[in-house]
């Protein structure tokens, strides 16, 4: 399960939408025992790509850092589907670099955004309830 | 030289479960030698089996990318920190499988 707080999902969906028409992408910190997302950070699509989406390495360090630095760890990663489902690509799947993290899909396809997320292990997709908790 | 190594979640179980491991080299090559040295579960994670940077890492001597310095071939100094995290990508290319 991923619980993360209404700010949290909107940031997340605001980065997305300001990332079009490329896909946008971002780290989410938490606990990972819990999977409750204390922070966002959103980061800079270095594919800069409708299709494709790397996280900025340095980037990545940073909020790694911050994480820590904060008691939480990263616990997963957000990206946009400009025209597809919130569904994780083959591509995504082959990437997935941690089966310890929550995979988060943003939709863009419809006029509201659709937030889905996904645990993937060994190249199996599993999808799990994003609850929204009280700020 | 030793070096202090901060491991990304995905692979502290190759290293006894530990954030931070001590690793000795002049160049972060000859550390993350010898890290895999030290945790043979490491090895082929990192550093490919031909010598080179494993496509989906990223490795950083304390806040730059190897990648845009020299790579495997950049030297270290003392109290130096190399990072490793995984490097994050994916993407929409291709069409999703159908699903249920």
């Amino acid at each position: 399960m991923l619980r993360l707080s209404e700010a949290v999902h909107n940031q997340m969906v605001a980065h997305c939408l300001v990332g079009l028409p490329d896909e946008a992408c971002g780290l989410l910190a938490g606990d990972p025992d819990t999977g409750d997302v204390a922070t966002c950070y959103p980061t800079r699509n270095l594919a800069a790509s409708a299709k494709l989406y790397t996280v900025d390495p340095k980037e990545h360090l940073r909020a790694d850092r911050d994480a820590e630095a904060g008691g939480h760890s990263i616990i997963g990663v957000f990206h946009s589907h400009t025209h597809t489902e919130a569904y994780p690509s083959p591509t995504d799947v082959a990437q997935a670099p941690d089966p310890t993290w929550h995979y988060v899909l943003v939709s863009l396809r419809d006029a509201s955004p659709v937030v889905r997320s996904y645990r993937i292990v060994d190249g199996s997709i599993q999808e799990e309830p994003v609850v929204l908790r009280p700020q | 030289m030793p070096v202090t190594v901060h491991l990304p979640t995905v692979l502290r179980s190759h290293a006894g479960g530990a954030k931070t491991v001590d690793a000795e080299g002049g160049t972060v090559g000859e550390a993350l030698t010898s890290l895999t040295a030290q945790y043979p579960g490491l090895s082929g994670q990192v550093i490919d089996a031909d010598g080179t940077l494993h496509k989906f890492v990223n490795v950083y001597v304390n806040d730059d990318d190897v990648r845009y310095l020299s790579g495997l071939d950049t030297p270290l100094t003392a109290a130096d920190e190399v990072s490793i995290l995984p490097a994050v990508a994916g993407g929409a290319v291709g069409t999703a499988p159908t699903h249920p």
